[in-house]
């Protein structure tokens, strides 16, 4: 009774409330920011104190309207269906539970989260969000070593230096920080946390515990799976968390190795050769691939190794697998053994002062309970459909169960997590949606960065072929951009992989100064499905490092004109 | 407006053209290498595609033997260490014969391939080619005709070859000397300053070979490598200085004799003192790994010995009155080439011994590469003298002015003890001498400073904090 009540009035009057309570501070835009991604919500916890007035107003105004309709109802956290405890349970409060929890409250339903560790999962313990304070710390170390950049500028300044701990606690601060905001912003909203290791019991059955307590036993309407990924570490390699190290260890920066060696040179193993060169570390890197950076696009890895490898105290094997890396005791280094990745035959010794193993990430799913509902892991993935659906054993969908991020390794990126977490609830809300996964853009935060959405070049080339359309390239490089020029920061390149037949945009690389947060214009196009030759003809502000894009989209040669609902038309109306 | 300044890639998309602005014009004042040979017969060399650039490596030919070419067409793509380049040619022709193949590396200014003006010529051109000895391995010597051709192939200078150095790298994984242990910058700077690896000993963690160690290599030539091996240097030593020549000093040279001469008008005294070192060796061995130099252990000793003797860290420059100095500053003696320098460890009794282990390799490498601003050298409070490293035992220092006092440190040796108890021991010993301004420091100043100084040695926890 007090349910259909509750989410009625809540969702009626949500947006009736929260806009012009949020607009006048933080403008129209922040709503609908605030619902994409469970990432930007929290991020308002330490942003200006403007917007973290309009924020709280938010909440609050939302706590007491869903009290003062439905007086029983503690939480504004939506009623349960009939006969189940909540509508929804998320096992796994990471960025991707995270993301789908304040998706389901909004859409009002009654929603819980399990976590058996820290809220925050890996991206913002362990992952994206530490290695970002470390690395926002070895770009400052970097422009201040570089003293031919400083003279450009006409600045003077004596010899840098560092402090190990008070850059460690930098990062372990920041992550801190995050985990309360992300806490917080879920408590605010009234979604139930509840502590201990969750597993499925049966069909739209959980229980949770903590070791050594008696379990509790919940039903939810709906299951979501978001247990995420711990580092990969090959056999025959012994982890001491001192010397022979993972990203879970090297974030906590507990020393500067002389000479370390990364396994792996992807976006992992990247960041932190960017991270040791910065603190004064020699690196080597170990790559089983025949190329560094294996996942990128060719030509942007061939150009980042020329600025990001090469110039730096950086050496690499490549074609060879540690076989066997043992920790450095009794006086004696790090071993590493190579072997041939083809031929498996012996290569090499190295011996270094610390190795760090970046070979990736393998998910976290055992002991969920899956053989209770007769599903079968791949390689520990959960199976899945593009809707995020478990498959069972025989192929079949397990009702009301679903798996986003990295646990189901689709695509193993936090906000595709959140993506794919958001994409879920608006199912299970009577919306149907399909994650475009070649909309989500990647990013490595290399300096300078690296980021990218959509097809490589060889990836789209073999669609073409396959598909019998053409693809074109069109290129800009950073020197040409005035903004670039004018932080001295030139080096770079953005290209773009197309069909000039209709325009549609395959792919965006690039690789130069705030890559990163350059990517957006292009995969939001690819999201929305806009075409070259209407966003071509959107206006960037000078001098930005955006025009590096409306260069690429400029350059690029369409052959369909641009569609008639374009801006022109529009304005006239 | 930013279209204005949109800049175009080079017309075929597959090369990056990023150093475009610098390099063409470069590559185009570079024209006149391709220089006629017996007339008809001209060379395309390796250009420089950037300031930096002293090889390059052919990407693909866009053209292949036998084609036409005419001036201006793309005939090949280079790899520099900064982008991949079209180069073009400046003259109509024939390409003749590829001397470089598809993946070959080449100097700058070395041949890569052969042009010929007409077809007839293209036969001449390849029985060059050949004849020259240069087939595709060897891209690096041009045909012989060429020889006066005004090449620009770079001959740095080479660091002696291992023939001396006798001794082996100890890392234990080395195999005795077989295996090479370097790391990663080492190997790039032996790359880039043309120095042997295999001659060198490491000095970095179990016999590493690190970047340190190849600087000095080049910047001590053949005399250090003998020095370093315990050769006599006299053989070695000898070429470079001719005997019987008179040299005027250098700057440095010149700075050094003034300060020597004036430091003449400064009553000195000598005080020394036998010190045990098992203690600070121990303490060293189990700290080296994370950076800490002797060095940097006896700045800090002698700071804090300093620190409680003010007196000794005074000095008087007018003979009138002394200044007790606010800061502790160390001042350490280090050879460079052609001269002597003293960087100062600013404030070595409040900074951590990490820190001023890196900020002293930080001044040693500033001071091999003669980049020591003037307050890095001349705001010493006391300064140290070690000859330790060369087996010498004692000996003592001249007191540079402006300063009270200096302190000469020998070799730590192993030396037999009679203990109070009455036995007898072995204890690692070290001798140091202290020369001092008598108008100031008196010499129970300089016992007590010495005493202290020997009890901070002995019990060195307090050095780490």
């Amino acid at each position: 009774m007090q349910s259909a009540l509750s989410i009625s009035f809540s969702q009626a009057s949500l947006p009736i409330l929260n806009r012009p309570l949020c607009s006048s501070n933080a403008g129209p835009s922040t709503p609908r920011n605030l619902r994409f991604c469970g990432l930007r919500r929290e991020a308002f916890g330490f942003s200006p104190s403007k917007q973290l007035t309009s924020c709280r107003f938010r909440i609050h105004s939302r706590r007491i309207e869903v009290s003062a309709a439905a007086s029983s109802s503690a939480a504004g956290n939506g009623a349960p269906s009939k006969s189940f405890d909540y509508d929804l349970v998320i096992i796994g409060a990471g960025v991707g539970g995270h993301g789908a929890a304040l998706q389901a409250v909004e859409k009002g339903l009654k929603t819980a989260i399990i976590e058996g560790d820290v809220v925050g999962g890996t991206c913002v313990n362990r992952g994206c969000v530490p290695s970002k304070a470390l690395l926002a710390v070895s770009g400052r170390m970097r422009e201040l070593q570089n003293e031919h950049h400083m003279k450009a500028f006409g600045l003077q300044v004596s010899a840098a230096g560092y402090d190990r701990q008070g850059v460690a606690d930098h990062a372990s601060n920041l992550a801190t920080k995050i985990r309360n905001n992300l806490t917080n912003s879920m408590k605010a909203l009234g979604v139930d946390i509840l502590t201990g290791f969750g597993s499925v019991l049966g069909p739209q059955k959980v229980k949770y515990g903590k070791v050594g307590f008696p379990d509790n036993i919940i039903t939810a309407k709906d299951i979501i799976i978001a247990t995420g990924s711990v580092p990969f570490v090959p056999k025959g390699i012994e982890v001491d968390g001192k010397t022979v190290i993972t990203s879970d260890h090297a974030l906590k920066l507990e020393s500067v190795p002389d000479w370390i060696a990364i396994v792996g040179s992807g976006y992992i193993g990247l960041e932190f050769s960017d991270v040791y060169t910065a603190l004064g570390s020699e690196v080597t890197f170990i790559e089983a691939l025949d190329q560094l950076m294996p996942g990128f696009d060719p030509e942007i890895s061939k150009l980042a190794q020329r600025v990001l490898i090469n110039p730096r105290k950086i050496d690499y094997h490549t074609g060879v697998f540690a076989s066997k890396i043992t920790p450095a005791k009794d006086g004696r280094p790090v071993m590493i053994e190579l072997i041939d990745a083809k031929t498996k035959e012996p290569k090499d010794t190295l011996e270094v002062d610390a190795a760090l193993i970046a070979t990736g990430r393998a998910p976290f799913t055992n002991g969920l309970g899956l053989e209770n509902i007769n599903v079968a892991t791949q390689r520990g993935f959960i199976p899945v459909d593009d809707r995020m659906r478990v498959i069972d054993g025989n192929g079949k969908l397990v009702p009301h169960l679903y798996c986003i991020g990295d646990a189901n390794g689709k695509l193993m990126l936090a906000h595709a997590a959140s993506a794919q977490g958001i994409s879920v609830v608006e199912q299970v809300t009577g919306r149907d949606h399909v994650l475009n996964h070649l909309s989500i853009p990647a990013a490595c935060f290399t300096h300078p960065e690296i980021s990218m959405v959509g097809l490589t070049e060889p990836q789209a080339r073999e669609k073409a072929e396959k598909e019998g359309f053409k693809v074109s390239i069109s290129k800009t490089s950073f020197k040409a951009n005035t903004k670039a020029l004018a932080e001295n920061e030139g080096e770079g390149l953005a290209k773009m992989i197309y069909r000039p037949d209709n325009g549609e945009i395959l792919g965006v690389h690039i690789f130069g100064l705030h890559a990163a947060d350059l990517i957006h214009e292009a995969s939001n196009a690819i999201a929305l499905g806009t075409r070259i030759q209407d966003i071509k003809l959107a206006v960037h502000a000078h001098p930005t490092l955006s025009e590096v894009v409306d260069e690429l989209f400029k350059a690029a040669k369409v052959e369909s004109p641009a569609s008639t609902t374009a801006q022109g038309v529009k304005v006239a109306v | 407006m930013s279209r204005l300044l949109h800049t175009s890639f080079l017309p075929s998309s597959t090369s990056l053209h990023s150093k475009s602005r610098s390099s063409v014009p470069n590559f185009r004042a570079n024209k006149p290498r391709i220089v006629p040979v017996r007339a008809k017969i001209r060379e395309i060399f390796m250009p420089a595609l950037s300031s930096t650039m002293t090889e390059g490596k052919i990407v693909s030919w866009v053209k292949s033997e036998g084609d036409k070419l005419n001036k201006g067409e793309s005939v090949v793509v280079v790899e520099s260490d900064k982008a991949d380049m079209d180069v073009e040619t400046f003259y109509d022709g024939y390409l003749a014969a590829i001397m470089v193949e598809e993946g070959g590396v080449a100097p700058v200014g070395s041949a890569i391939a052969l042009l010929a003006e007409t077809e007839e010529e293209i036969a001449d051109a390849r029985a060059k080619a050949s004849g020259g000895g240069s087939d595709s391995q060897s891209p690096v010597s041009p045909p012989p005709p060429v020889s006066e051709a005004p090449a620009v192939v770079e001959k740095k200078v080479s660091v002696p070859p291992p023939s001396i150095v006798s001794a082996s790298s100890v890392h234990p994984a080395s195999e005795g000397g077989k295996r090479i242990v370097a790391s990663p910058y080492a190997k790039k700077l032996a790359k880039e300053l043309k120095v042997e690896l295999a001659g060198l000993i490491g000095s970095g963690p179990m016999g590493r070979i690190v970047a340190t160690d190849v600087e000095a290599a080049v910047a001590e030539g053949g005399a250090a490598s003998a020095v370093k091996t315990e050769v006599p240097a006299a053989a070695a030593a000898a070429p470079g200085v001719e005997l019987g020549s008179v040299v005027p000093f250098t700057t440095m040279q010149g700075a050094v004799s003034r300060n020597m001469v004036e430091s003449l008008s400064v009553p000195t005294f000598r005080v020394g003192y036998t010190i045990n070192t098992n203690a600070l060796d121990a303490l060293y061995k189990k700290i080296k790994s994370k950076g800490v130099t002797m060095t940097a252990l006896l700045a800090k000793a002698t700071a804090l010995a300093l620190a409680k003797h003010p007196v000794v860290n005074s000095s008087c420059r007018d003979g009138n009155s002394f200044v007790y100095n606010s800061s502790i500053n160390i001042a350490v003696a280090v050879a460079i080439d052609g001269g002597l320098i003293t960087p100062v460890l600013q404030n070595a009794d409040k900074v951590d011994i990490y820190s001023l282990s890196r900020k002293w390799k930080e001044l040693v490498d500033k001071a091999r590469a003669k980049q020591l601003q003037p307050q890095e050298y001349n705001t010493g409070t006391f300064t140290l003298s070690n000859l330790g490293m060369f087996g010498v035992d004692r000996f003592d220092a001249i007191l540079p002015p402006g300063t009270g006092a200096i302190m000469a440190v020998g070799a730590s040796q192993p030396t037999v003890v009679a203990t109070k108890d009455g036995r007898i021991g072995m204890k690692n010993q070290m001798q140091v001498n202290v020369t001092a301004d008598h108008r100031v420091i008196y010499g129970a100043d300089l016992a007590q400073f010495l005493q202290t100084l020997a009890s901070i040695i002995e019990d060195p926890k307090d050095l780490t904090f």
